[in-house]
C-alpha cells in the first residue's frame, strides 16, 4: 500500500520561493507547474464550450434539410474553426494541462525543467486564439477552407489568411515549447530509482507524445508559409501551372496531420492505463508492452499520412503502401485495448465516474477505431472518404476517445489537485448522460456517411433527414449535458466540504498519491525516496 | 437501391460490378469488426459484472502472460491480412483503366461541372455541356425561402439538391473512362452508385472507370470542400442503353455548334 | 541521471514571457495587416518586434545574473542541454518541410506534369506542350525565362566562408576549454566576421538573381523552393550571427569558465547546424 511518506510532505515549504500574492501576479506571471497546469485546464475548458458553440451551429442547421440559420459560408466558417478550436484549443492544451499538473509529482520532481518557458507556453495560446478569433470579424469572415486548409480554396479567403496562419504559427511555437519542456522534464527530473521502465504509462506516452510534437508541428508551421507565400508573394508550391502541385500542400499537411490525431490519443492511453488498474485494485497487464505500443504506433503514425488522401489520385503502389500501413496500426491498437480488459479481469471492480469513462472509452474508442481500419481499405474508402462516415469515426477517436478521457482524468485527479471529493452523483450523472448523448450524437452519422451524405455541406437531400435530426438532438442533449461538467467542477473546487485524503482513491499508486491533497505548491523539493509498492506498477524492471 | 432513400443506413450495393465489390468489402470490413468487438466487449462485460467489490472479488496480482500477448498479436495480424487480400485485388482492378469504348472529360468548378464526350468508339464526339444545379432546388435552398424541400420532386423521386438542369448521360455496358480535373480549387467527383469518388485538382488530371449494368438515373455531388456552394453541385447521370445512348449523342452532336461557345470558357485549358 | 545536489532553480515568476507574448502578437499581427495593404500594420509590427527584442534582453538578462549568480546546479545545466537539443530538432523538421518540398516537386509532380509515369492524362489533357525538366518554373513558365546561379561562384564560396567558420568556431571553443581568452576572442570574432561575409555573398547573390537573372520568388517552382530554403537559411544565419555576438561579448566579460559555458556551447550547436543545412542546401539546390 502507497503509505503516505512523511519525508516529503513536510518539506513542502520551499525557502526562496513561496506562493505569490496579488491575483494578476500569480496568474499571469507565474512559473508554477501547478498554475499553469490550472491555467491550461481552464483555458482549454473555455476552447471546449467556445468550439462546442460553433458545432451547436452546425447541428442547428443541418437538424432538418433547407437553410434555415445561417449562409452557407458562415457555415463552413462555422465548420472550419469548429475544428481548429477543438484541436488547438481543447484537446491539445488540456493534454498540455494534465501534463503540467501531474508529470512532476509522478516522477518526483520540485517542477518543470524549464519554468519560465513553461509561462511563455501557455500565454501564447490566448493571444493565438486572440488573432484567430478576430479573424470572423473582419470582411470576409474567418478562415472557409476546412481545419486543413487545402489550397486552392484556402487562398481564396480574405483577410484571415494572412491572420489564421499566422495565429497557427503561435499555436504551434506554443506546443512546440511545451512539448520540449516536457521532454526534458521527463529525461532530466525524475527522481532518483525512478527508471525509464518504471515510469508510469501516462509519463511514457506524454514522453512519446511530446516526440511527435516537436517532430511535425514545423512541418505544419512550413506547410502553412508555403501557404502564405503561395498567396501573397508570389510563389507557386501548390500551383500546376507554375511546375507545383496542389495535392503537395495535403502530403506535407498530413505528414503533421496523421501524427497530430495520435498526439490527441496517446495522452488519452497513458491517462486510461492509469484510471483501470487503480479501480481494478490490480496492476496494469503487460506493462512492458503497452510502453512498447505507445511507442510503435508513434512511429507507424510517421508512415501512413496518405490515407487521407487515397482519391487524389496516387499512384498505386503509393495507396497500397499508405493502406497496409494504416491497417498494421490497429495491432499495437488492439494490445492495448486488450491489455486494459485483461487487467480488469480478476480484479475488484469499483465503478466511480473516473473509471466509468474509461471503460466508456475502451470500448467507444475501440468503435472509432474499426472504422478506421474500415477507413483504412482503400476501395472502401473511395466511398467513405470525405462523407459522415468519416466524421462520425473521428468523432468517436476524438470525443468518445479523447475528450472522455480528459474527463475521466479530471475526475480521477481533481481531488488531488482540490483537496475536496467532487459530487460523485453528479459526476455519474454527467458521465451517463453524456455517454447516451454522445451515441445518439454520432453514431447516426456513420449511417448518413454510407448512405451518402458528405461531410463539410450546409444543406442535404431529404432522404437525410432522419438522421441528421436524431443526431442533433443527440449533439444538443450532449452539449447541454457539459454544463453539469462544469458545475461539478465549480462544486468541487469551491463548495466541496468533503476533504480528500492523499491517496484519494483505495487502489491508487504512485508518487502523485503520497503527495497530501491538495498537493503542496512545489511538489517534491526534494527527491522522494522510492519503496516497493509505492509505484503503480510495482516492480517492473523485470 | 440506387439513390438515397429515408431511413437507408449502409452503402448502396450500387450498378457495377466493381461497386458490387466495395460494397462486399466494406461488409467484410464490417462482419469482422463486428466479430472482434463482440468478443472484446463480451469479455469487458463478464469482467465487469463477475469482478465487483460489491460481490466480494479479491484483487489478483499478475500482471503479465507472454502467451496471451502473443495470440492476440497473431490473430489482429491474419484477421487485417484477410481484409488486405480482397482489398489489394479490387484496388488493382479499379485502376486498370485501359480498353474504355467511351472517355468523358470531368471539369469541376464553382459549382459546376463540366462535362466533356472526348472520344466513343475511337472518334471525337465533340459533346460537351455544363451541368448545375437545377433551378427549383436552387430556389428552395436559398436561405428563408420557406419553401419546403420535400416538395422539389423529379418524377417521384424526392431530389432536393441532387438535381441538374443537363445530366451527364451514359451508355450501359460501355467501359468509360473519366478524366477528371478542375478549375478553380479541388472538387471531388462521386456517385455512389458507381462505388467510388475521384478529387479533381487543378492542373492535374486523374483518370477512373465505370461500366454501368443497368440503366437508370443515378445521383451524387461534389464531395470536396469547394467553397460556398460546395453543397450545390450535385452529379446526375442518366445511364441509357446503348442504342438510346448513340441516339442521344448524334442529336446533341447535331446541337454542338451551339453549346461549343459554353464549352472554351473557363473549362479549357492547353 | 536525475541526481540532484542542492535544489533545483525555480525561478521566480516572470512577466518576461507575457510580454514575449504581446510582441510576437504584434509582430505577427502587424505582418499580416501590412501584408493585406492597411499600413499601420508596419508600425504594429514594429512595436511588436521591439517588444520582442526587450523580451529577450530582458530574459536573457535575468538567466545570465542566476547563472553568473550560480544558482544553476548540474541538472538545470542538463535541462537547458536537452531543450536546446530538442529546439533544434524542431528546427531541422522546419527545414525538413521546405526540402520535402523540393524533392516532391522535383522528383514528382515535375515529371508528373510532363507525362512520365503516373502523369500521363495530366500532360495529355493539360499540358501536352510541357517537357518535364529541372530547373522548371512549371507549364507556364510562371515568371518568365530565368537563369539559375551557377553553385561554382558564390555558393562555393559561401560553402567554404560556412565550413571554414565552423573551424575558427571550435578552435576558439578549444581556446575556451584550455583557457587561452585572447584566442577565444579572436576566433569568436573571425566566426563572426565569416558569417557576415557569407550574408553579404548571399544579399549580392540575390541582387544579382533578382536584377540580372530574373529568377524571382515567383520563378515557379524553382524560384519558390530557391528562395525559400536559401532565404530562411540566411535568416537562421543573421540569428546565429547575432548570438555569436552576444556570445563574444559575454566571453570578453569573462562569464564562461573552462568547464561550465553551456551559452556558448548552445550557440555552436546551433551554428553547426546551420552549417550542415548549408551542406544540404548547396547539394540539392545548387549543384544537383
Ligand atoms: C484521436 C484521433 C484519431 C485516432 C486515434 C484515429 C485512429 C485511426 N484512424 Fe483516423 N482520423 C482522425 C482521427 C483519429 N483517427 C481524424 C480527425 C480524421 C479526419 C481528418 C479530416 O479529414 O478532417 C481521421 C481520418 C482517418 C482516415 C481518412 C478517412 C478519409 O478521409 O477518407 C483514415 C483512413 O485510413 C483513418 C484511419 C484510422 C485508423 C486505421 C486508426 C487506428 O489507429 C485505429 C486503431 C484502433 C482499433 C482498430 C481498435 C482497437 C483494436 C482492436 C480491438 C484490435 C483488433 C482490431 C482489428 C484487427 C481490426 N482515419
Ligand atoms: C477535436 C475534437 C472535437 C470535438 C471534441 C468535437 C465535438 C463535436 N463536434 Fe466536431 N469536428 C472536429 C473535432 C471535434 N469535434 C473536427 C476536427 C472536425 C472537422 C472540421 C472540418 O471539416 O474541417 C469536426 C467536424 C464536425 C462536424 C461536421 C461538420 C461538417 O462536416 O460540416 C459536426 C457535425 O455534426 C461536428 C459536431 C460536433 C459536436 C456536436 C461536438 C460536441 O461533442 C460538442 C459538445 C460541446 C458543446 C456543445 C459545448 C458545451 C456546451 C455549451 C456551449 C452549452 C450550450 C449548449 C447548447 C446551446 C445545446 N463536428
Ligand atoms: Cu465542388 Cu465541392
Ligand atoms: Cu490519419
Amino acid at each position: 500500500m502507497a503509505a503516505v511518506n512523511p519525508a516529503i510532505h513536510q518539506d513542502t515549504h520551499d525557502i526562496h520561493d513561496h506562493k505569490p500574492h496579488g491575483f494578476l501576479h500569480r496568474w499571469l506571471f507565474t512559473t508554477n507547474h501547478k498554475d499553469i497546469g490550472t491555467l491550461y485546464l481552464v483555458f482549454s475548458l473555455a476552447m471546449f464550450f467556445v468550439g462546442g458553440a460553433f458545432a451547436m451551429v452546425i447541428r442547428a442547421e443541418l437538424f432538418q434539410p433547407g437553410m434555415q440559420l445561417v449562409q452557407p459560408e458562415f457555415f463552413n466558417e462555422m465548420t472550419s474553426m469548429h475544428g481548429l478550436v477543438m484541436i488547438f484549443g481543447a484537446i491539445m492544451p488540456a493534454f498540455v494541462g494534465l501534463a503540467n499538473w501531474m508529470l512532476p509529482m509522478m516522477i518526483g520532481a520540485p517542477d518543470m525543467a524549464l519554468p519560465r518557458m513553461n509561462n511563455w507556453s501557455f500565454w501564447i495560446l490566448p493571444f493565438a486564439f486572440l488573432m484567430l478569433f478576430s479573424t470572423m470579424f473582419m470582411p470576409g469572415g474567418g478562415p472557409q477552407g476546412g481545419w486543413t486548409m487545402y489550397p486552392p480554396l484556402a487562398l481564396q479567403g480574405g483577410m484571415n489568411v494572412a491572420f489564421s496562419i499566422f495565429s497557427i504559427h503561435m499555436m504551434g511555437i506554443s506546443s512546440i515549447m511545451g512539448a520540449i519542456n516536457i521532454i526534458a522534464t521527463i529525461l532530466n527530473m525524475r527522481a532518483p530509482g525512478m527508471d525509464l521502465l518504471r515510469m508510469p504509462v501516462f509519463v511514457w506516452s506524454w514522453l512519446i507524445t511530446a516526440f511527435l510534437l516537436i517532430a511535425v508541428l514545423p512541418v505544419l508551421a512550413g506547410a502553412v508559409t508555403m501557404l502564405l507565400t503561395d498567396k501573397y508573394f508570389g510563389t507557386s508550391f501548390f500551383n500546376a501551372a507554375g511546375g507545383g502541385d496542389p495535392v503537395m500542400y495535403q502530403h506535407i499537411f498530413w505528414f503533421f496531420g496523421h501524427p497530430e490525431v495520435y498526439i490527441m490519443i496517446l495522452p488519452a492511453f497513458g491517462i486510461v492505463s492509469e484510471v483501470i488498474p487503480t479501480f481494478s485494485r490490480k496492476p496494469l497487464f503487460g506493462y512492458q508492452a503497452m510502453v512498447y505500443a505507445l511507442a510503435c504506433i508513434a512511429f507507424l503514425s510517421f508512415i501512413v499520412w496518405a490515407h487521407h488522401m487515397f482519391t487524389v489520385g496516387m499512384p498505386l503502389g503509393g495507396n497500397l503502401f499508405f493502406m497496409y500501413g494504416t491497417m498494421l496500426i490497429a495491432i499495437p491498437t488492439g494490445v492495448k485495448i486488450f491489455n486494459w480488459v485483461t487487467t480488469m479481469w480478476g480484479g475488484s471492480l469499483t465503478f466511480e465516474t473516473p473509471m466509468l469513462f474509461a471503460c466508456a472509452f475502451v470500448i467507444l474508442f475501440s468503435i472509432g477505431g474499426f472504422s478506421g481500419v474500415s477507413l483504412a481499405l482503400v476501395p472502401a474508402d473511395f466511398q467513405y472518404h470525405d462523407t459522415f462516415f468519416v466524421v462520425a469515426h473521428f468523432h468517436y477517436v476524438l470525443v468518445t476517445g479523447a475528450a472522455f478521457a480528459i474527463m475521466a482524468a479530471v475526475y480521477y485527479w481533481l481531488p488531488k489537485w482540490s483537496g475536496h471529493m467532487y459530487s460523485e452523483k453528479w459526476g455519474k450523472v454527467h458521465f451517463w448522460s453524456s455517454a447516451i448523448s454522445v451515441n445518439l450524437l454520432f453514431f447516426p452519422q456513420h449511417f448518413l456517411g454510407l448512405a451518402g451524405m458528405p461531410r463539410r455541406i450546409a444543406d442535404y437531400n431529404v432522404a437525410f433527414a432522419e438522421f441528421n435530426m436524431i443526431s442533433s438532438i443527440g449533439g444538443f442533449w450532449f452539449g447541454l449535458t457539459q454544463i453539469i461538467f462544469v458545475g461539478v467542477i465549480v462544486h468541487c473546487v469551491f463548495f466541496s466540504r468533503v476533504r480528500a485524503t492523499g491517496q484519494v482513491w483505495e487502489g491508487s499508486h504512485g508518487l502523485e498519491w503520497t503527495l497530501p491533497s491538495p498537493a503542496p505548491y512545489h511538489s517534491f523539493s526534494e527527491p522522494p525516496v522510492i519503496t516497493a509498492g509505492m509505484l503503480a506498477h510495482g516492480d517492473v524492471s523485470r | 437501391m440506387a439513390n438515397p432513400q429515408p431511413w437507408d443506413w449502409n452503402m448502396p450495393k450500387g450498378v457495377s460490378g466493381i461497386s458490387q465489390r466495395v460494397y462486399d468489402l466494406h461488409m467484410l470490413g464490417f462482419y469482422v469488426c463486428l466479430g472482434i468487438g463482440a468478443v472484446v466487449f463480451t469479455i469487458m462485460f463478464i469482467a465487469m459484472f463477475r469482478f465487483r467489490k460489491s460481490r466480494g472479488a479479491v484483487a489478483e496480482t499478475w500482471a503479465h502472460s507472454t502467451r496471451l500477448e502473443t495470440v492476440w498479436t497473431i490473430i489482429p495480424i491474419l484477421l487485417l491480412m484477410m481484409l488486405a487480400w480482397p482489398a489489394t485485388r479490387l484496388l488493382i482492378d479499379m485502376n486498370d483503366v485501359g480498353d474504355a469504348d467511351l472517355t468523358v472529360k470531368v471539369t469541376g468548378f464553382q459549382w459546376r461541372w463540366h462535362y466533356d464526350y472526348v472520344e466513343y468508339e475511337k472518334a471525337n464526339t465533340g459533346v460537351a455541356f455544363i451541368s448545375s444545379l437545377a433551378a427549383e432546388s436552387n430556389r428552395v435552398r436559398q436561405l428563408g425561402s420557406g419553401l419546403d424541400p420535400h416538395s422539389v420532386k423529379d418524377e417521384d423521386y424526392a431530389s432536393y439538391l441532387l438535381d441538374v438542369d443537363n445530366p451527364l448521360v451514359l451508355p450501359v455496358g460501355v467501359k468509360i473512362r473519366f478524366v477528371i480535373t478542375a478549375d478553380d480549387v479541388n472538387h471531388a467527383w462521386w456517385v455512389p452508385t458507381l462505388g467510388w469518388k475521384q478529387d479533381a485538382i487543378p492542373g492535374i488530371v486523374n483518370d477512373a472507370w465505370t461500366q454501368i449494368d443497368e440503366p437508370g438515373t443515378y445521383r451524387g455531388q461534389c464531395a470536396e470542400l469547394c467553397g460556398r456552394d460546395h453543397a450545390f453541385m450535385p452529379i446526375v447521370i442518366r445511364a441509357l442503353p446503348k442504342a438510346e445512348f448513340e441516339q442521344w449523342l448524334a442529336s446533341r452532336k447535331a446541337g454542338a455548334a451551339s453549346t461549343a461557345a459554353l464549352v472554351t470558357g473557363p473549362g479549357h485549358r492547353g | 541521471m536525475a541526481q540532484t545536489q542542492g535544489a533545483y532553480y525555480v525561478p521566480h515568476g516572470s512577466h518576461w514571457p507575457i510580454f514575449g507574448s504581446l510582441g510576437m502578437l504584434g509582430t505577427l499581427g502587424g505582418a499580416a495587416l501590412w501584408m493585406d495593404d492597411f499600413q499601420i500594420g508596419k508600425l504594429v509590427m514594429a512595436v511588436g518586434i521591439a517588444l520582442m527584442i526587450v523580451m529577450f534582453i530582458g530574459w536573457f538578462h535575468s538567466v545570465i545574473t542566476e547563472s553568473v549568480a550560480g544558482k544553476y546546479n548540474k541538472q538545470v545545466d542538463v535541462s537547458f542541454r536537452l531543450g536546446m537539443i530538442w529546439f533544434i530538432f524542431s528546427e531541422v523538421m522546419f527545414f525538413g518541410a521546405f526540402f520535402g518540398a523540393l524533392f516532391y516537386t522535383r522528383m514528382l509532380s515535375i515529371p508528373w506534369l510532363g507525362g512520365m509515369g503516373h502523369g500521363g492524362p495530366t500532360n495529355e489533357f493539360l499540358w501536352p506542350a510541357f517537357t518535364a525538366a529541372w530547373p522548371s518554373n512549371g507549364p507556364d513558365a510562371i515568371g518568365g525565362d530565368f537563369t539559375v546561379m551557377s553553385p561554382w561562384g558564390i555558393p562555393l564560396l559561401n560553402t567554404l566562408l560556412l565550413l571554414s567558420s565552423g573551424i575558427t568556431l571550435t578552435i576558439a571553443h578549444h581556446a575556451l576549454r584550455v583557457g587561452h581568452r585572447a584566442r577565444l576572442l579572436t576566433f569568436l570574432g573571425l566566426t563572426v566576421v565569416l558569417g557576415a561575409i557569407f550574408l553579404g555573398f548571399q544579399v549580392y547573390e540575390y541582387y544579382e538573381a533578382y536584377h540580372h537573372y530574373n529568377l524571382t520568388l515567383g520563378s515557379g517552382i524553382y524560384g519558390s523552393t530557391f528562395f525559400m530554403l536559401t532565404g530562411f537559411h540566411g535568416a537562421h544565419v543573421t540569428l546565429g550571427a547575432i548570438m555569436l555576438c552576444v556570445i563574444w561579448a559575454r566571453s570578453a566579460a569573462g562569464h564562461f569558465s573552462r568547464n561550465d559555458h553551456f551559452g556558448f556551447e548552445a550557440v555552436a550547436w546551433y551554428w553547426h547546424f546551420v552549417d550542415v543545412v548549408w551542406l544540404g542546401l548547396f547539394v540539392f539546390v545548387y549543384v544537383l
